[in-house]
C-alpha cells in the first residue's frame, strides 16, 4: 500500500533521514522503532507532508505522493497522529472529531462515523462537550488518534501515541489501537516504547542515526539478541 | 450588536436598534455637521476594524499594515475620480475595482509570509503597511501618479445620477446634509460587513481559521489547505479595507500619504484588540470608543482644563495618546480579552495553553 524508496530529511544541513527504505502492505500494522533522534518522526512527518523531504520517492496505492500537499494526503485517506497529541485546546472534544471530517462532505456518514469512533473511546463520550486541553493526556491522545479517524484513512500514520502517558493509560491507549487494526485498518506506528510496538504489530523496522539498520518480523525482532539489548533494556 | 436581543424579543431589538440609527445623525447635528462626520468616521472604522477582524480575530494573523490596503483603496478612488487625471468614473465601478487592487495588494502580502507567525508576522506587514505608505508619498517623479505629498484634491463625491452625497438635499420632506447622507450609506455598508463577518464565523472556513489559530500542524494534518485559507483570510480583509478607503476618499475629497500612517494601522488594531477580538459586538464597541475617545478629549479637555486651572496646560494632542495608551494598559490588565470578548475568547485567554 505504501512503499518508500530513498527517503531522505534534512534540517539545514543535517540529514535526519538518510535514504530509507521500506513498504507497508495494506492490512497490516508496521512499527518503526529506534532512539530518540534516529529519525523516526522525521520520516513521518515527510510522509504525511508536514515538512518537505530532500529526496527519494514515496508510492501510495501505485501512486507517487510526495508533490501532494498535506491535505490532498487527507483527501487521499492518509491520516497522521501528531506527535505531542496536537488537538485544538480551545474547541471542545466533539469539535474536535469534526474538524477530523473538515476535507468530507457526507455530512450523514460524518454522523454515523462519530458515532463509531466515539464507540471506541468511552471516556471521550463522556466528555463530549468538554474543552480538550482540559483533558489528561491519555485523553488527549485518545482525542487525537479519533480525530484522525474521523477522516476515514485507510493508511494510519501514528507519531509515538505513547509519549509522556501513564502506563495504565499507554495499554489502553495500546488495546484501542489493536482494535482499530483488528477492524483492517493499515497503521504505520512510529514508537519508542520498542518492546509495546513490536508486541502489537506484525512487522518492524529498527531506525538508528537516520538509517534502518534491522527489519524484520515483529516477533523475531522481539526475540533478536542484538535489538533486545539496544531496545528492550536487557 | 442586538445579537443578544435577538433571542428573547427579536422586534424589540431590531427596531430599537434601527431607532436608534436612524437618529444619530440628527442629534448629531444639533451640535453641528462636525459631530455628523464623527458619527461617520466611527461607522468608517467599524467598518475598518472588521474587515481587520477576518485576519487577526478569526485567522489569528497579526496584521500591522492594515493600513496599506485603505491607502490603496483610497488612492484607487481619488485618481480614478478626480481632475489628477481627468477621469470620472462612477463610484460604483471604482469600488469594486479599489477592493480587486487592495485584495490583490492583500495576496501579495500575504503569500510571502505565510510561514510567520506573530511576532515575525507583525513586522513584515508593518514593513509592507510603511512601503505603500512611502510610494504614495514619492510617486510624484518620473511621472506624477500619487502628487506626492501634497496629495490629491478635488475628488468627486458619491452620486447616484443627480442625488450627489456632496450637497444638501431633500428627502420625504427632510433636509439631509451631505454628511448625513455619508452617514446612512456608510451604515449600509456596516451592515453588509457586520452580516459577512457572522456569516464567516459559523462558517467552514471560519471552523478552519480558528483551527489554524489554535494548531497550525494539527490543521494541516486535518486536512486543510493552510496555504489557501490564510491567503483568503488577507484577502477578505484587504477588501474590505480598500472600500472602506474608497468611501473615505470620496467623503474627505481628499487624499493624502499622512492619512495612512503607521499610526492608523495600530489604532484600527487596537479597536480590535480593546472590543474583543473575534466578537463583532467587541470589535464595533472599540471603533466607537476609540473614534469618540480623542473627539472627546478635543472638546472635553480645553474647557476643563481652563475651569480647573484658569489656562492650558497640555493641549489635547499630546494628552491624547497618554489617554489611548494608558487606557490600553488598563485594559489589557484587567480585561485581557478585551471590552466585550465573546465567551469563546474568555475561555481561550482564562486558562494559560498547554
Amino acid at each position: 500500500m505504501l512503499e518508500v524508496n530513498g527517503l531522505r530529511v534534512a534540517y539545514g544541513g543535517i540529514q535526519a533521514v538518510r535514504g530509507i527504505t521500506f513498504h507497508v502492505r495494506e492490512g497490516e500494522m508496521v512499527a518503526l522503532i529506534g532512539a530518540n533522534g534516529a529519525g523516526k518522526s522525521s520520516t513521518l512527518r515527510a510522509l504525511a507532508r508536514l515538512l518537505d523531504p530532500a529526496g527519494g520517492n514515496v508510492r501510495y496505492r501505485g501512486q507517487e505522493i510526495q508533490t501532494l500537499p498535506a491535505h490532498r494526503l487527507v483527501e487521499q485517506g492518509i491520516a497522521l497522529v501528531p506527535e505531542g497529541r496536537g488537538v485544538f485546546p480551545r474547541m471542545s472534544c466533539l469539535e474536535n472529531l469534526r474538524m477530523g471530517a473538515y476535507s468530507r462532505n457526507d455530512r450523514r456518514e460524518v454522523d454515523n462515523d462519530l458515532d463509531h469512533v466515539l464507540g471506541h473511546f468511552p471516556r471521550l463520550k463522556e466528555r463530549a462537550q468538554q474543552l480538550a486541553g482540559t483533558l489528561s493526556g491519555g485523553e488527549q491522545q485518545m482525542l487525537a488518534i479519533g480525530r484522525a479517524l474521523m477522516s476515514r484513512p485507510k493508511l494510519l500514520l501514528l507519531d509515538e501515541p505513547s509519549m509522556g502517558l501513564a502506563p495504565i493509560m499507554v495499554q489502553k491507549i495500546f488495546q484501542v489501537i489493536r482494535d482499530i487494526a483488528a477492524e483492517g485498518m493499515t497503521i504505520l506506528l512510529v514508537e519508542q516504547n520498542a518492546k509495546l510496538a513490536l508486541e502489537v504489530s506484525q512487522r518492524g523496522y529498527v531506525m538508528e542515526s537516520g538509517q534502518i539498520t534491522v527489519s524484520d518480523e515483529s516477533s523475531r525482532l522481539l526475540a533478536d539478541p542484538k535489538v533486545r539489548a539496544a531496545y528492550l533494556g536487557e | 450588536m442586538n445579537l443578544r436581543f435577538g433571542k428573547s424579543m427579536p422586534w424589540l431589538g431590531v427596531v430599537l436598534v434601527a431607532v436608534v440609527l436612524l437618529a444619530v445623525p440628527f442629534v448629531a447635528a444639533l451640535g453641528g455637521q462636525a459631530w455628523v462626520r464623527i458619527a461617520n468616521f466611527a461607522i468608517l472604522y467599524i467598518f475598518l476594524a472588521l474587515g481587520l477582524n477576518i485576519v487577526v480575530g478569526y485567522a489569528g494573523l497579526l496584521d500591522l499594515g492594515y493600513v496599506a490596503f485603505y491607502a490603496v483603496g483610497a488612492y484607487t478612488y481619488a485618481l480614478l475620480a478626480s481632475p489628477h487625471f481627468g477621469i470620472h468614473l462612477p463610484f460604483w465601478m471604482i469600488l469594486p475595482i479599489g477592493a480587486a487592487l487592495a485584495c490583490f495588494f492583500g495576496v501579495i502580502l500575504g503569500a510571502p509570509t505565510l510561514k510567520l507567525r506573530g511576532d515575525y508576522l507583525a513586522i513584515v506587514t508593518l514593513g509592507f503597511g510603511e512601503i505603500i505608505r512611502i510610494f504614495m508619498n514619492n510617486l510624484n517623479a518620473p511621472i506624477n501618479v500619487t502628487n506626492g505629498a501634497q496629495g490629491i484634491t478635488l475628488i468627486d463625491p458619491i452620486r447616484f445620477g443627480d442625488f450627489s452625497f456632496a450637497q444638501t438635499g431633500h428627502l420625504f420632506g427632510f433636509t439631509i446634509s451631505g454628511p448625513q447622507k455619508y452617514y446612512f450609506l456608510l451604515v449600509a455598508l456596516a451592515i453588509v460587513v457586520i452580516v459577512i463577518n457572522i456569516r464567516l464565523q459559523d462558517s467552514r472556513v471560519g471552523r478552519a481559521w480558528q483551527a489554524i489559530r489554535e494548531d497550525e500542524v494539527a490543521a494541516k494534518a486535518c486536512g486543510i489547505n493552510t496555504r489557501n485559507v490564510k491567503l483568503l483570510a488577507f484577502a477578505m480583509g484587504a477588501s474590505f479595507g480598500g472600500i472602506a478607503g474608497g468611501v473615505f476618499a470620496a467623503m474627505q475629497g481628499f487624499v493624502s500619504p499622512e492619512s495612512f500612517s503607521l499610526m492608523e494601522s495600530i489604532t484600527i488594531l487596537a479597536m480590535v484588540v480593546l472590543g474583543g477580538m473575534g466578537h463583532i459586538p467587541g470589535v464595533i464597541l472599540g471603533a466607537v470608543l476609540l473614534t469618540a475617545l480623542p473627539e472627546a478629549l478635543r472638546y472635553g479637555i480645553e474647557p476643563l482644563q481652563r475651569m480647573i486651572f484658569g489656562r492650558m496646560f497640555l493641549d489635547p494632542e499630546s494628552l491624547r495618546m497618554l489617554v489611548f495608551g494608558l487606557a490600553l494598559v488598563l485594559v489589557m490588565r484587567f480585561r485581557p480579552a478585551g471590552l466585550w470578548p465573546s465567551s469563546q475568547r474568555r475561555r481561550e485567554l482564562a486558562e494559560p495553553a498547554d
